[in-house]
């Protein structure tokens, strides 16, 4: 697992030193190396502090594909229970019932982090990491169910 | 080149070499200008004591323009060459201002923005804002006693690149160099932040004359870190007014009103409000120019119910603002309240609630945006010694993407990254032999593009001919530490590459900018020429220093042959510096910042080596 607080320090530690704001008076040439300095170093910390993002990058270090575009087999429990959570989905919104949402997200999160341990174990501990791409793109899954939650709550508040 | 000047910690540079620079609210009600003195912020009054400077602006049929108190009271005299809030109209068209039937402007429908006829001719809001900006300017040089050597001007975080790039073009306008645009609720969290030493996540509530921004912070020692953002760009106080004008003309059932008997009453209705505040109902009693009279009573009760909606409608934002940082109510530890209108009742009221803990309402709403932006430009302008200073990282609000088939948006940079920020996202010919593609820049949350705002469009051409499919055109988006975007696209297969970079279509073209400059500078009467010699001057001085202490700290980066043309570059631009010919100068600068270009990037890549030496890769993963 990744400490987060480390990963943090780590990240202002370098933003201190490149961030365009210690650049204001350089000249242009500085100016635009320092940009792009903390474009990327922005790029890397968004990269590593996202569960998924993090493991995509992993086990492409690891020459794995994560494939969530292209592979598409699921355990059927698995997709079953996609389903159902979408159906619930539906339902909450044609309700416009704010309550099943929060039910429902409580849910998912609970179910993200034990995907994440699973994951975290299966590139940490075992180099697993067939297994981990498997893990990773049901995590991409419930990533997508996050983000639709979100809109059925910004449906309802319009 | 502040990463060059580190003093020993307690050692600030000398008095002398202090840089005057001056944190600027633009607001849509009222503008400040505040700067920092002895380790002090405050704001700066005019000569008769005021801090703060109406955003209003009147043109007079002699070519002489009023700002602020002047320009204020003739308003309801001379609607229509008297522009107020006209921030609402930075970056936008006729078609995005709600209530064009209640302004009493004579609108001018431009492409990209819309500009304003006045008996002076036709302004731009860009040119309306320069106004303020200028009034604010000489009040700030002649309190301080010298030239600005920068300044950051605050815009609402919710603003759009349109909306960013005009207030920038207004800076630049009005003779400032713009060290940073800054968003409002980040200044005041900074102010916030810095006065009260405070630790934790925090929620900046800030609710202006014309838009309404929440912003969630994380603030820990030395960084102000925004997490997310979300607003609205075109809801304030104005709406209140707005609300109440609407009130007494069905009340009083007027019939349509014309330009003066409409602003008379819009400033009734912004003094009942304010009256509201502190008292439990308001009379209104106004002739029109009919001669008839509106005489009616506001009770808070009544004013509460007609603008209800409009206080549910910034609870929205905030939702949205807490779902995107991932967090809840419980995790806040103090909301901020920023901007004049959080003053009315029932806003405290409704944000208490909704937190459920009592609004921080112990800084001047009005000043603290401009006194946070007056303590960044004092870092940006190098005036504090390392270690004193912080660190401040922000998002972009609004989601930006490409057209792509059926009018869809295909996002490449989403909503609330950390800036600055780039994405690139690859494209492909779908016609054989097809040489050309174009591109259309657009932002927002939306899925349709005619539901979002239209930056940009421009067409790659050049691509060598191939089957459809085979060429690889990598479009990148990048955005800038201002949250301005530029947009590149290379074809990738060829040798043979094609870019172009273009520049928001809502803001204006450098030529408008240095059109508009020159007629003001004629209007002024300013010496154009020995304007730009200063500026020339300064710029040069400023590069050859930086490059000295580049080449005393790092000096050992380089090969004797690259220093050896440094050095002549610098001994060049030199021999310029004392003449008097502008673009000598400004040539023989850009050839030294050329030929610094490499040794630049080098010393930033030792930088960062040097940041992450002692430091095990494994430390940064899992």
């Amino acid at each position: 697992m990744l400490e987060r607080e480390r990963l943090e320090n780590a990240y202002r530690e370098i933003q201190a030193q490149v961030h365009p704001d210690r650049f204001a008076n350089a000249g242009d040439a500085e100016r635009r190396a320092s940009m792009q300095w903390t474009t990327r170093v922005n790029e890397a910390y968004r990269t590593l502090r996202s569960p998924v993002q993090r493991a995509r990058y992993l086990l492409e270090l690891a020459g794995v594909d994560v494939a969530f575009e292209t592979n598409t087999s699921m355990p059927p429990e698995f997709l079953m229970r996609q389903m159902e959570l979408r159906e619930a989905l539906e339902q909450a919104e044609e309700a416009r019932d704010a309550d099943a949402l929060d039910a429902l997200r409580a849910g998912l999160n609970a179910d993200k982090l034990e995907l994440e341990r699973a994951l975290a174990e299966a590139i940490d501990a075992r180099q697993d990491y067939a297994g981990a791409a498997g893990l990773t793109r049901k995590l991409m899954f419930l990533d997508k169910l996050d983000a639709e939650i979100d809109l059925a709550y910004e449906a309802l508040e319009v | 080149m502040a990463l060059l000047q580190i003093s020993e910690p307690g050692m600030s540079p000398a008095p002398h070499e202090q840089r005057l620079a001056v944190g600027i609210d633009l607001g849509t009600t009222n503008s400040l200008v505040a700067t920092v003195r002895n380790g002090m912020p405050g704001t700066l009054p005019d000569q008769q004591g005021r801090v703060l400077l109406p955003s209003i602006v009147r043109y007079l049929a002699d070519g002489k323009v009023e700002v602020g108190f002047p320009a204020q009271a003739r308003q309801s005299e001379d609607p229509r060459n008297t522009i107020v809030s006209v921030k609402r109209y930075m970056g936008r068209g006729v078609k995005d201002v709600a209530h064009v039937e209640n302004a009493p402007y004579d609108f001018v429908d431009a492409p990209g923005m819309l500009q304003l006829r006045t008996c002076t001719g036709v302004k731009s809001p860009v040119e309306v804002s320069a106004e303020i900006l200028k009034t604010l300017r000489a009040r700030a040089e002649s309190s301080l006693g010298g030239e600005l050597a920068g300044a950051v001007i605050t815009v609402p975080a919710y603003f759009d690149d349109a909306q960013r790039q005009a207030t920038k073009d207004a800076g630049k306008l009005a003779g400032l160099n713009v060290l940073r645009l800054l968003n409002e609720p980040t200044a005041a969290a900074i102010a916030y932040g810095l006065e009260n030493a405070s630790e934790g996540i925090y929620a900046v509530y800030d609710l202006g004359g014309g838009t309404f921004d929440i912003s969630i912070l994380k603030l820990s020692k030395g960084v102000f870190e925004v997490v997310a953002t979300a607003g609205d760009a075109a809801l304030g106080g104005d709406d209140f007014d707005q609300r109440v004008f609407c009130w007494i003309v069905e009340e009083a059932k007027l019939q349509p009103l014309g330009p003066r008997d409409m602003r008379k009453l819009l400033v009734a209705s912004r003094e009942a409000k304010e009256y509201l505040t502190t008292h439990g109902e308001a009379q209104l009693s106004d002739k029109l120019s009919s001669g008839e009279w509106v005489d009616l009573c506001l009770t808070t009760e009544k004013f509460c119910q007609i603008t209800q909606n409009l206080v549910q409608k910034t609870l929205g934002p905030t939702r949205r603002a807490l779902r995107d940082a991932g967090l809840t109510v419980d995790d806040i530890k103090g909301v901020v309240m920023v901007g004049g209108a959080t003053r009315m009742p029932q806003i405290q009221r409704a944000v208490g609630e909704f937190f459920r803990r009592a609004p921080l309402n112990n800084l001047d709403p009005d000043k603290v945006v401009a006194l946070g932006a007056a303590m960044q430009a004092d870092v940006l302008a190098g005036n504090k010694p390392s270690g004193d200073d912080w660190l401040l990282l922000d998002v972009i609000p609004l989601s930006l993407g490409v057209e792509t088939m059926g009018g869809l948006v295909e996002r490449i940079v989403p909503r609330n990254s950390t800036i600055p920020v780039a994405r690139g996202q690859e494209f492909t010919t779908f016609k054989d032999g097809q040489t050309g593609m174009s591109f259309h820049v657009v932002q927002g949350e939306r899925e349709l593009v005619s539901d979002c705002r239209s930056l940009a469009r421009f067409e790659l051409k050049g691509i060598p001919p191939m089957a459809a499919g085979g060429a690889r055109i990598l479009v990148t988006y990048q955005v800038d530490a201002d949250g301005l975007l530029s947009v590149s696209a290379r074809e990738k297969t060829s040798g043979a590459e094609a870019s172009v970079t273009v520049k928001p279509s809502y803001g204006l073209s450098d030529g408008d900018v240095e059109r508009m400059l020159r007629d003001s500078y004629q209007h002024a009467r300013e010496d154009m020429q020995a304007r730009a010699l200063a500026e020339h001057r300064v710029d040069a001085e400023r590069l050859l220093e930086a490059t000295r202490a580049a080449l005393e700290s790092d000096g050992a980066l380089l090969e004797p042959d690259e220093r050896a043309a440094i050095d002549k570059e610098m001994a060049a631009l030199r021999a310029k510096l004392a003449g008097a010919d502008s673009r000598a100068l400004k040539q023989a600068t850009e050839a030294l910042s050329r030929a610094t270009d490499g040794f630049a990037a080098r010393r930033m890549d030792a930088t960062v080596r040097r940041a992450l030496s002692g430091r095990k890769i494994a430390s940064l993963e899992p």
